[in-house]
């Protein structure tokens, strides 16, 4: 609600209304009600005011005075006196730290050019949005993520662009102040989870809340997830999808829904391009067939198909699975379609093209100045000249082809990094033993986080102390709304925020990107296009916009004002232009995945399992496993599997086991549960002992524990977005005594 | 004297442990004893497409009914921070009025 007091007293305490964005948390962006006595955070509550999440809060933040009073707290800049890895650290001023990092990395930029450095960046943390700008100043166009094919959001972003114009969302009325009492929105008849457990994970701007407020008002669902999730046990449908197989999965919808004609005609005939030839291309794939393999029966596969046309409205919230595997851009075009043909796109209840609020952007991924960057500097952004797609679409580098580049040095080398966010050894770095050798070869890196973690421990010669959001101003539009996040407590020692840091320290490369004289004035530039001052937002609170639908026919989803959506037809692409000129295809198709079943059959009787890693649990990520409330629920690294396949390996509940592929081996704690397909496993991921020890060769006791050793990196779609990350095969069996 | 008492409707729990957490950092109960303690019941199948999943926060012999707060017209924590909104705390009479019409409901009235 707007014009709600931001900072009042109550009770002894002082209570500050604030927006929560991550570190620590997440990627949305919660109200909460921080309560703090003499500068310091006593404890945290939802803020039932705030729309976004009425007042909802999960574990993270409720426990986040424990996250920003740890005692393993970083508090000042430091830097490293022994060897790399060696963990013996002395704290500097700010100053030192700044002249260093400056002073290196000129020296870099002189010898091999300023794009030899390279910012690494984590998830959707308030600090992307600004981060790619100081890469700028330093005269760097290389942000970028160390998750093959860049597979999660992005092939998402990509895919929405190239078909319906724009990233689309479920709407359950988050557009609205109101909520679920707003007249113009309508309660979804069906909703498609597809490859995402939002009630745990709460990602991409988008509440699991709002799906189960969207069920207490009557929703159906349908569930695409290979695993039983708390969502699927409270489905009409489940469908059980082979890891990997997503896209096969979309085109057997589409084929169903094509030809039983269970499509808008009125919708298909005046506002999508290419029907008829996706059409042909979907009659290539029956139902018939794409059941088998996805190893769904083929009439719950056809069932979920009609389902979800003959509903109205239907909306499908999409996640992370479908960008990982290496068509999963096509899956997503698959997506666009079900969404566009079936009538549900601009619909209350449907599924809602997503623009920023306000207009005002916040990038999850690079971004903010690139294109004022000289052509001669954007030509070395990693990666672009090999993928158009990557090129057009996004301003971050190729992680696959930085990993080769870190390599061979060709066509230059990688000699810097600014390491911001990212905890990526043991998390966001697909094959790490890969990432760690190439680091390794670095002149100079610098980092900024909250706690120093394996990776800062195995690669950083300066470490700045970030501050957590109850420890600066900023600002958060998360796309259906814009609200400030206020200081309200006493900086931990000298910690900044990650604003601050890429202020100061962006100035002294170059002041062309950060004019600016404090973070404040950055705030003030970033809400100009809503008309708005930080402290005017900080007054009226969260600001909705609200939402027209059917915009495509006012006119509102072009900047060019035309009807029409924002594809070079104005029509969704259902066959993509955009694609096609890029030499891709115009139409989407399904590969299996590059190791499995069907691909590698004599590595499948090696490796009789298929893997998935990356589901969420209690933690955001890599963060969180210091924290005690939280460690507690998930004390250990747990590896999900079928009590019969158990049975069959002698593995009981409990027992520690190596879980082993044609790459390397790891173990878990094994977990057994029926929610997972007896032929696959769900691994953990993103783990750290903080209570190791951290100096090498231990680093907190990741490698041991970390499924990603177990994935290839390079296993990219033809686009360069999306890879085979959640189906690879592996097989495991028990830990004997003495070898842990 | 009026029962109060709190009421949890299990068919939408998700079992997110934020009422566990809530609890946990308003009381500043330690690692290994909890206020409310969250329950799984399942996963198993029950037939071929139904199956039993379902979470249930029990309160432990250390919920005071957060006293200190309702006494100034607060919520309990773990009912203000709710992810689902399934819990609600009021006098156990009224709170069994409200479970009459409803199924997959429990009435917790903690010492
Ligand atoms: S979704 Fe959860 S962790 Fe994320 S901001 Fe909201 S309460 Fe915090
Ligand atoms: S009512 Fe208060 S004391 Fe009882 S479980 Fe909830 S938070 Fe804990
Ligand atoms: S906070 Fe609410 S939804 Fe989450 S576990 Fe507790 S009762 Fe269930």
């Amino acid at each position: 609600m707007e014009n709600v007091p931001w900072r009042w007293e109550e009770d002894g305490y002082t209570v500050t209304r604030s927006t929560a964005w991550s570190g620590p948390g997440c990627h949305e962006g919660c109200g909460v009600l921080l309560y703090t006595k003499d500068g310091k955070l006593m404890k945290v509550e939802g803020d039932h005011e705030h729309p976004f999440n009425q007042g909802r809060l999960c574990p993270r933040c409720l426990a986040l005075p424990d996250t920003i009073y740890h005692p393993d707290r970083l508090k000042y800049p430091i830097k490293r006196v022994g060897e790399r890895g060696e963990g013996k650290w002395e704290r500097i001023s700010w100053d030192e730290a700044y002249d260093t990092i400056e002073k290196r990395y000129k020296e870099i930029s002189e010898k091999y050019g300023p794009w030899s450095i390279v910012g690494l960046r984590g998830t959707g943390r308030d600090l992307m949005w600004q981060q790619g700008r100081l890469l700028y100043a330093i005269g760097t166009p290389n942000e970028v993520g160390t998750l093959s094919g860049n597979s999660c959001w992005a092939p998402r972003a990509a895919s929405y662009h190239a078909t319906t114009g724009a990233f689309m969302v479920a709407d359950c009325s988050q557009y609205f102040a109101d909520r679920y009492d707003n007249p113009n929105w309508k309660v979804p008849e069906c909703i498609v989870i597809w490859g995402t457990n939002p009630v745990i994970s709460n990602p991409d701007w988008f509440l699991g809340s709002w799906i189960v407020e969207c069920m207490k008002r009557g929703s159906k669902l349908i569930v695409i997830d290979s695993r039983l999730t708390w969502l699927a046990a409270r489905a009409d449908i489940w469908l059980q999808v082979r890891p990997g197989t997503n896209g096969a999965l979309a085109l057997g919808l589409l084929d169903v829904i094509i030809r039983e004609e269970l499509y808008d005609k009125e919708f298909v005939e005046k506002w999508t391009f290419g029907f008829d030839k996706l059409s042909e291309r979907v009659a290539e794939h029956p139902v018939k067939k794409m059941a088998e393999i996805t190893w769904i029966p083929e009439e719950k596969l056809a069932a979920a198909a009609r389902m979800y046309a003959k509903s109205k409205p239907s909306a499908i919230q999409v996640g992370v699975s479908v960008d990982m595997e290496k068509t999963g851009v096509y899956t997503v075009h698959c997506i666009a379609a079900l969404a566009s043909i079936t009538g549900n796109m601009e619909v209350p209840g449907g599924n809602v093209i997503a623009l920023p609020p306000y207009g005002v952007k916040q990038p999850g991924v690079g971004g903010w100045g690139y294109h004022d960057l000289p052509e001669g500097t954007r030509k070395h952004t990693i990666g672009h000249n090999i993928y158009p797609f990557l090129a057009t679409g996004l301003p971050t580098a190729s992680p696959d082809v930085l990993l080769e580049q870190m390599h061979t040095e060709d066509p230059y080398p990688i000699r810097g990094a600014w390491i911001q966010g990212t905890n990526t050894l043991p998390c966001m770095a697909t094959d790490p033993k890969q990432w760690y050798e190439g680091f390794k070869k670095m002149d100079f890196v610098a980092a900024v986080d909250l706690y120093i973690t394996p990776t800062i421990m195995a690669f950083a010669d300066i470490v700045l102390p970030a501050a957590t959001y109850p420890e600066k101003n900023s600002v958060r539009a998360c796309l259906y709304n814009l609200s400030s996040t206020n200081k309200a407590i006493d900086n931990v020692g000298e910690c900044k925020s990650d604003l601050q840091i890429n202020l100061e320290l962006g100035k002294r490369f170059n002041r062309k990107f950060w004019p600016w004289d404090a973070e404040e004035d950055v705030l003030d530039e970033l809400l100009k296009p809503a008309g708005m001052t930080f402290k005017e937002l900080q007054q009226r609170g969260p600001t909705y916009p609200g939402i027209e639908y059917k915009r495509y026919e006012k006119g509102m989803l072009r900047p060019d004002g035309q009807s029409g959506f924002n594809t070079p037809t104005g029509k969704v692409e259902l066959f993509s232009t955009f694609l096609h000129h890029l030499g891709h295809s115009p139409l989407p198709y399904f590969e299996e995945p590059t190791r499995g079943p069907v691909t590698t059959p004599e590595l499948y009787k090696e490796y009789p399992l298929i893997l998935i890693t990356g589901v969420r649990t209690i933690f955001f990520h890599s963060e969180h496993r210091q924290i005690r409330h939280l460690r507690e629920i998930h004390p250990e690294p747990v590896v999900e599997i079928h009590p019969d396949t158990a049975k069959e390996l002698g593995v009981n509940d409990g027992d520690w086991v190596w879980i082993e592929n044609h790459k390397d081996r790891i173990r878990q704690k094994a977990k057994l549960t029926p929610i997972v397909h007896p032929k696959m496993i769900s691994a953990d991921y993103g783990w750290w002992f903080p209570e190791k020890p951290g100096p090498e060769p231990s680093l907190f006791g990741f490698w041991d524990v970390n499924s990603s050793r177990l994935i290839d990196m390079g296993l990219v779609g033809e686009t360069g977005f999306g890879a085979d990350i959640k189906c690879t095969l592996c097989k495991i069996y028990k830990v004997k005594e003495g070898e842990m | 004297m009026t029962r109060y008492g709190l009421l949890i409707n299990y068919e939408f729990c998700t079992g997110c442990h934020s009422c566990e957490v809530a609890c946990k950092q308003e009381h500043n109960i330690p690692v290994g004893k909890w206020g409310i303690k969250l329950s799984e019941i399942g996963p198993w199948q029950i037939s071929k497409n139904k199956w039993q999943l379902s979470y249930i926060p029990v309160p432990t012999d250390l919920c005071t009914l957060c006293k200190s707060r309702t006494k100034k017209g607060k919520l309990p924590a773990c009912v203000h921070n709710c992810n689902a909104a399934v819990m609600k705390y009021g006098p156990v009479e009224e709170l069994a009025k409200e479970m009459a019409g409803n199924s997959r409901m429990v009435l917790f009235a903690p010492k």
